[in-house]
């Protein structure tokens, strides 16, 4: 089985159980939204200031909400599942990439829904044209943010309390994520050019998916 | 064809503590080897140290050919056949989707499952769950598993505990199907009794140290 088979049979596995057990749809979604929710009850009636924060607290609650994306194969990989895959002969960074492909499709549904409840709860004042560039820069922090957590999750296999480990490693490590992201949206109120934040956001992706097909090996092997 | 295991004067330690030592083990093919020992004797460790899922950190060996602490283990992991204390079952899929993964992962035909589902007698609850799958069932999905992956290293860690008879039977058939192909066995177990049934040579593991029964 080639390398991108093997990658693609783990997404298609780790789809199917996010089917089923709905971790992200129903669990981390909702309490996302609820999440959006509360700020603006927090800030009374004052609509321009809800306005205002609209998108800042979108990255917000994206990037800590999202990382329960990103992490939740961390919590439910068994060192015995791990074991045989190895004995099956997976390349551990086919697996890597399975699991970044899988989780960046949930995280990629996971920000649109909520950048569609931010819409709605606060009427923020967009600059125009910017659905295009807002979409991209949340693409593509999605797919860094769930490669970081897939990383972490390597990093902190068997260990304990690895959940917590992880979440400590992906948060200030997403730092670029969420500046890229949130500047994309600044940059295009103040005119002031986006491409360097997507450049940012590129750079980043790229980066984790080397240091993950890399690293991935060695991280399996130390794991045990 | 050389023998499947060799180690020589091998020893592990973990957390700073030593585990095994000075193991020195050949096993060729069509060898059932049994391992007896009580709970905490280092069993487990040494069916991991043969699965090549850890390297040795004193002494050395071979597993199918290939140098233990070597990147040349990776390429002979798919020939080996392990089953644990634990069912390497993932609980959210139905048994029949874990063969079927097991066997796309592994480069094997899936039609081969259903095949395996017959044998091991799970035709019938192939669409239950692992999570809601009893041991029993999770172990003949195991063997299942081991039927259509067919490794010339068959690894067994107190794998008949807790199992019927006929469950225990297709146990032993999986020993005399990968022995029959020029493959190899080590049973670990604490019962005795299992081990001498079984193995054509039983060694007992005491403290870390491999010696052969008298």
């Amino acid at each position: 089985m080639s390398f991108w088979d093997q990658a693609l049979e783990i997404a298609r596995v780790d789809m199917r159980i996010e089917r089923r057990l709905g971790d992200v749809s129903r669990i981390v979604l909702p309490f996302a939204v609820v999440a959006l929710l509360v700020f603006p009850l927090a800030l009374g009636v004052d609509l321009s200031a809800i306005s205002l924060i609209g998108p800042a607290v979108f990255w917000a609650v994206g990037i800590l909400f999202g990382m329960q994306v990103a992490l939740r194969q961390a919590a439910s990989d068994s060192p015995e599942r791990r074991d045989l895959y190895s004995l099956l002969g997976v390349d551990p960074a086919a697996r890597f990439v399975g699991r970044s492909l899988s989780g960046s499709v949930l995280m990629v549904g996971f920000l649109a829904v909520l950048l569609a409840a931010m819409i709605v709860l606060y009427s923020p004042r967009l600059p125009q044209g910017w659905p295009a560039p807002m979409i991209l820069g949340s693409f593509l922090a999605a797919i860094g943010l769930t490669e970081l957590g897939t990383l972490a999750g390597e990093v902190t296999a068997g260990l304990r309390n690895r959940t917590a480990l992880a979440s400590l490693i992906v948060v200030p490590l997403a730092l670029p994520l969420v500046i890229g992201g949130s500047q994309t949206l600044e940059s295009l109120a103040r005119d002031t050019g986006i491409l360097p934040w997507l450049l940012l956001l590129v750079a980043t992706d790229l980066a984790l998916a080397v240091a993950g097909v890399a690293l991935a090996r060695p991280l399996e092997e130390a794991s045990r | 064809m050389g023998p499947h295991i060799v180690l020589n004067d091998a020893g592990i330690s973990l957390g700073g503590r030593s585990i095994l030592r000075g193991l020195n083990i050949e096993v060729a093919p069509g060898d059932v080897l049994g391992i007896a020992g009580p709970n905490g004797s280092g069993k487990t460790t040494l069916l991991r140290l043969l699965a090549t899922l850890i390297a040795p950190d004193r002494g050395g060996g071979s597993v199918l050919g290939a140098k233990l602490g070597t990147p040349e283990v990776y390429a002979v992991r798919r020939l080996i056949g392990l089953i644990s204390h634990t069912p390497a079952v993932i609980g959210e899929l139905s048994i029949r989707e874990n063969l079927e993964h097991a066997a796309r992962l592994g480069g094997e035909d899936p039609v081969r499952v259903e095949t395996a589902l017959r044998v091991v007698g799970l035709t019938e609850a192939a669409p239950t769950r692992g999570e809601a799958s009893s041991f029993g069932m999770l172990r003949r999905t195991e063997a299942a598993r081991l039927l259509i992956t067919r490794p010339r290293l068959l690894l067994l860690d107190e794998a008949f505990s807790g199992l019927d008879v006929d469950a225990q039977a297709l146990i032993d058939a999986l020993i005399a199907r990968t022995t029959e192909h020029e493959g190899a066995v080590v049973m670990v177990s604490h019962d005795e009794a299992h081990l001498a049934d079984r193995a054509g040579r039983v060694m007992t593991l005491s403290a870390g140290r491999l010696d052969t029964m008298a």
